[in-house]
C-alpha cells in the first residue's frame, strides 16, 4: 500500500467511512496535500464507492477546494460589502493586473494564491487583506501592491524580512 | 470541584453545586482584565496584548491577584483593541502594546485611570470611563450577546459560573417537551436567520412529524457580506448555542445535532469543538444528560465556501456530502430533511436566545420588542458610520437611533444616503424612512428585510446603481445554477446593471430589470433567487433618479462610476506643485510653476490618479 492510499484510508476511517462525511474528508485531504490531486480523489472515491464525477462535482462546487497546488503564500482579500464600499474592488483589480492572477488562482511563479472572499468580519478596519494569516488593515491598491511585492518564494526569508 | 469519579455531573444539583463552588473560588479582591479578541480587535493585534497581560500578571507574583481573560467580541470594533478592567467596568480603547505596563501599574495595582485611553464622546468631548456611560452601549439591550466580553469562551466553568446550563437543568428537572415548546411559543421567538419564522411552530411540526431519528441543526453558515453576528456568538460564547440546541432537541425529541459553520470561520470551529468536548466531559452532552433519560450529541461540519448553503435545504444537502443545491420548498424539512428524516434548523442567534427565554420566562422576553417581533436583534453596524461594531437592540427601535445614537452618525461630516439591511436578499432604506421601526414586518414593507443582521450604512459618496451591481454580481457568482431563472435571470440583471454603470444604459433598461425581478420572484427555486432582485428593486424604488442620470445623462451623481463624472482642478486650492502633472499617465495636465494646473478633458481618461495623488485636495470630481 502506498503512503497516499494509507493517508486516504486514515481519513476515511476518521469519519467511520460515512459517505455523508465526504466534504470533511476532502477538507482533511486538502489540508494534508495543499490541494486535491486527481489520483487522491479517485482513490477516495473508490474507498467510498463513489464515482469520481461525484467528487469532482463537490470539489468544483465549493469555493474552498483547489484542484491545483497553491502558491508559497496565501493572500486573502476581503471583498465583502464594507470593504467593497471602501475600495476593495480597486485593490483586487490592481493585484490581478500587477501579478497576472485571477481571484481563486495562483500566480504563474507560484508565489501566492489569491483569494477574494466575502467578509472576514473585520469591517472596522476595511478594506482588509490577509497574508498568511496576518491582517493588513485599511489597504489601498498602492499599499497592497507594496506588501505583496515584498513577498519572496522562500517563506522563511519573507518572515525574517517582515520582522526586520 | 464536583466529586464524581469520572468528573461528570450526574444530577441537576451537581450543576448547582459546581456553580456555587466556582463562585466561592472567585477571590473578592481579584481583578480581571478582559481583552477583546473578536475579529475586529484581533485584526488590530489584540491577541498580542492578551499575551503581554498574561506575562505581566505572571511577573507580578502570586500576591497580586490579576486574571487576564481573552474574551469574545465586545462590540465597539471601531475603538479596538478594547480592554475592560473588572470590577468597575473600566473601558479602555485603542490599546497598544506600550500601554500594557501602564494599565497594569496604574489601574490594576493603583486603582487609577489611564486618562489617555479613556473613551471620549465625540459629540460632547466628555471623557466616559465605563462601558455603561458610552452612548454606543447605552441604547443597547443584550440577550444573545449577554455574556460576550464577560466570559472566557474557552472555559466552560466561566459560563457555568454565570448561570450557564441552568436553563437546561430547569428543562430536564421540571419541564415536559411540550412545556418547552409552549414557553418558546409564548415568548414569540422568531427565526433570526432572516425569514422570521416562528421558532416554536417549527419545533412543534418537527416534534409531531413521523419518522426517526430526528435531527436538529444550527446554521452557522453566515454568508452575508458585512455580517459577523453569528461569528461573534460562536466565538464569544459557544456554550449558549450548545445549551440552546440541547433545549430545542429535548423539546423536539432529537438525539443528534449538527452545527454547520462557514468555512471562513476557523476560529468558530475551534471554539465550538472545544466547547463540545468540555460539555461532554461534564456530562452535559452525551448519554443520560444530568442523570435524565435525555441523550444528545453534536457534530460540527465545516462549510465549503458556498453562500447558497445558508439556505436550509442546500445546507442539508451539503451535510449529506453533496453539492449544496436547494430543493423545492413544498417538501418541508421538518418532515423530510437531512437523510429524509424530520429536521429542525435554526440560526445561531435563535439558539442563543433559547436559554434566556427558559431562565427568565416567556413573559420577560415578550415584554421586549414590538407586537409581532419579540426580543432583540443583533446587527453588525458597518459602513460609513462613526462607530463600526456589533450591536444588539430591542426590536422596534428606529433605524435613526441605531445610525445616529449607537453608530454616532456618518463619518467625515458627510450626509446619510441609505442603510442596507438583509444582505444580498435585502434592500436599501433611504433617509425618508429612517424613523421606521426595525422589526421583521416593517423592514419587509419598505422593500428590504431583517435578514441575518448586516446593517450597512451608506453616505452621499455611494452610488446606488453600483450597490445594486455589487450585490447582483455577488448573487450571480453564488447562484448554484440548478434552476434556470436564477442562473440566467441574475446574469441578465447583472449584464444590464453593468452597462448602466458604464454609461451605456439604454432607455427601458429599468423596466427590463423590473421584469426580470418579477420573473425571479415567481419562478426561482429557493430564497436566493426569489429575493435576488431586492437590492436592485429597492434602489430603483428609492433612487430612480440615479438610474436615470446614468442612463440619460451618462452621469453618476455620487461620482463613483468611473467615466461618468469629470475631474477638475480647483484653481484656488491648487498650489501648482506639479505632482498631478508628473503622475498623469496621459499627459493631460498642464501648468507651470506658480500657475494653477488645468486638466485637458479631451485627453483625460478619468483614471483618478490626480485625485489620489493631490496633497491639497485641489482635484475635484464634478
Amino acid at each position: 500500500m502506498t503512503d497516499d492510499s494509507k493517508l486516504i484510508e486514515q481519513i476515511v476511517n476518521r469519519y467511520g467511512g460515512e459517505v455523508g462525511m465526504l466534504i470533511p474528508m476532502m477538507q482533511d485531504l486538502q489540508a494534508e496535500c495543499g490541494y486535491l490531486p486527481t489520483e487522491h480523489l479517485r482513490c477516495l472515491g473508490k474507498q467510498l464507492g463513489l464515482p469520481l464525477s461525484r467528487l469532482y462535482a463537490v470539489a468544483t462546487f465549493y469555493a474552498s477546494f483547489r484542484l491545483a497546488p497553491k502558491g508559497a503564500h496565501e493572500v486573502t482579500l476581503c471583498v465583502g460589502t464594507v470593504c467593497y464600499l471602501k475600495g476593495a474592488g480597486a485593490v483586487s483589480e490592481a493585484i490581478c493586473k500587477e501579478f497576472g492572477v485571477e481571484p481563486g488562482g495562483t500566480t504563474r511563479d507560484r508565489l501566492f494564491t489569491f483569494q477574494a472572499v466575502n467578509c472576514l468580519g473585520a469591517c472596522a478596519v476595511a478594506p482588509v487583506m490577509l497574508v498568511d494569516g496576518k491582517y493588513y488593515e485599511s489597504v489601498t491598491a498602492e499599499s497592497a501592491l507594496e506588501i505583496l511585492s515584498g513577498l519572496t518564494k522562500d517563506k522563511e526569508t519573507a518572515e525574517k524580512g517582515a520582522e526586520a | 470541584m464536583t466529586v464524581h469519579g469520572n468528573g461528570q455531573l450526574t444530577d441537576v444539583s451537581d450543576l448547582q453545586h459546581m456553580r456555587e463552588e466556582l463562585l466561592s473560588l472567585r477571590i473578592a479582591s481579584a481583578k480581571s482584565i478582559h481583552v477583546c479578541t473578536g475579529p475586529g480587535c484581533t485584526a488590530k493585534g489584540s491577541p498580542k496584548l492578551y499575551e503581554l497581560f498574561c506575562k505581566a500578571a505572571k511577573q507580578a507574583g502570586a500576591n497580586v491577584k490579576v486574571l487576564p481573560k481573552a474574551v469574545g467580541c465586545h462590540g465597539l470594533c471601531e475603538c479596538g483593541p478594547i480592554v475592560i478592567v473588572q470590577p468597575g467596568d473600566i473601558f479602555y480603547q485603542r490599546v497598544e502594546e506600550p500601554d500594557i505596563a501602564e494599565i497594569f501599574r496604574e489601574t490594576l495595582l493603583g486603582d487609577r485611570l489611564v486618562d489617555r485611553l479613556v473613551y471620549e464622546d465625540p459629540a460632547t468631548g466628555k471623557k466616559l470611563d465605563t462601558v455603561g456611560k458610552i452612548p454606543f452601549y447605552k441604547v443597547q439591550e443584550r440577550i444573545a450577546l449577554a455574556y460576550n466580553g464577560l466570559i472566557d469562551p474557552t472555559q466552560i466553568t466561566d459560563y457555568i459560573a454565570e448561570g450557564g446550563y441552568s436553563a437546561l437543568a430547569k428543562v430536564l428537572s421540571s419541564m415536559t417537551p411540550e412545556d418547552v415548546i409552549s414557553e418558546v411559543e409564548r415568548a414569540g421567538l422568531r427565526g433570526r436567520g432572516g425569514g422570521g419564522f416562528p421558532t416554536a411552530r417549527k419545533w412543534r411540526s418537527c416534534r409531531e412529524a413521523k419518522g426517526s431519528p430526528k435531527y436538529v441543526i444550527c446554521n452557522g453558515d453566515e454568508g452575508d457580506p458585512g455580517a459577523f453576528m453569528d461569528r461573534a456568538i460562536m466565538e464569544g460564547n459557544p456554550h449558549c448555542v450548545i445549551e440552546g440546541m440541547l433545549i430545542g432537541a429535548f423539546g423536539i425529541g432529537s438525539e443528534q445535532g449538527y452545527i454547520y459553520v462557514r468555512n471562513e470561520y476557523p476560529l468558530s470551529v475551534d471554539r465550538l469543538k472545544q466547547a463540545i468536548e468540555q460539555a461532554k466531559k461534564l456530562g452535559l452532552l452525551g448519554e443520560n444528560i444530568l442523570g435524565s433519560s435525555f441523550s444528545f450529541d453534536i457534530r460540527i461540519n465545516r462549510g465549503g465556501g458556498a453562500f447558497v448553503c445558508g439556505e436550509s435545504t442546500a445546507l442539508m444537502a451539503s451535510l449529506e456530502g453533496r453539492t449544496g443545491e436547494p430543493r423545492a420548498k413544498y417538501i418541508h424539512t421538518v418532515e423530510s430533511g437531512l437523510w429524509e428524516k424530520p429536521t429542525n434548523l435554526n440560526n445561531v442567534e435563535t439558539w442563543a436566545n433559547v436559554p434566556h427565554i427558559i431562565n427568565k420566562g416567556s413573559k420577560w422576553f415578550s415584554g421586549i420588542g414590538t407586537q409581532k417581533s419579540k426580543g432583540t436583534k443583533v446587527f453588525s453596524l458597518v459602513g460609513k458610520v462613526v462607530n463600526t461594531g456589533l450591536v444588539e437592540v430591542p426590536m422596534g427601535i428606529t433605524l435613526r437611533r441605531i445610525v445616529d445614537e449607537i453608530g454616532g452618525g456618518i463619518r467625515d461630516g458627510k450626509s446619510f444616503k441609505a442603510v442596507q439591511t438583509g444582505g444580498p436578499s435585502g434592500g436599501c432604506v433611504p433617509a425618508e424612512h429612517l424613523d421606521a421601526r426595525v422589526d421583521f414586518d416593517e423592514l419587509t414593507k419598505l422593500g428590504s428585510m431583517m435578514g441575518s443582521g448586516g446593517m450597512i450604512v451608506m453616505d452621499e459618496d455611494t452610488c446606488m446603481v453600483n450597490v445594486a451591481k455589487y450585490f447582483t454580481e455577488f448573487l450571480q457568482k453564488e447562484s448554484c445554477g440548478k434552476c434556470t431563472s436564477c442562473r440566467e435571470g441574475v446574469s441578465q440583471m447583472l449584464h444590464i446593471l453593468e452597462r448602466i454603470a458604464k454609461g451605456e444604459g439604454q432607455v427601458g433598461d429599468v423596466d427590463k430589470l423590473e421584469e426580470l425581478a418579477e420573473l425571479l420572484e415567481g419562478t426561482a427555486l429557493c430564497a436566493l433567487g426569489k429575493t435576488a432582485a431586492n437590492p436592485t428593486l429597492s434602489t430603483i424604488r428609492y433612487f430612480r433618479d440615479e438610474y436615470d442620470a446614468h442612463i440619460l445623462e451618462q452621469h453618476c451623481p455620487a461620482k463613483e462610476c468611473r467615466g461618468l463624472f469629470l475631474y477638475e482642478i480647483d484653481a484656488e486650492a491648487c498650489k501648482a506643485c506639479g505632482i498631478c502633472k508628473k503622475n498623469c499617465p496621459e499627459d493631460a495636465i498642464s501648468g507651470e510653476k506658480k500657475v494653477p494646473h488645468v486638466i485637458d478633458q479631451a485627453k483625460c481618461t478619468r483614471c483618478g490618479t490626480c485625485w489620489d495623488k493631490c496633497p491639497f485636495t485641489a482635484v475635484m470630481k464634478v
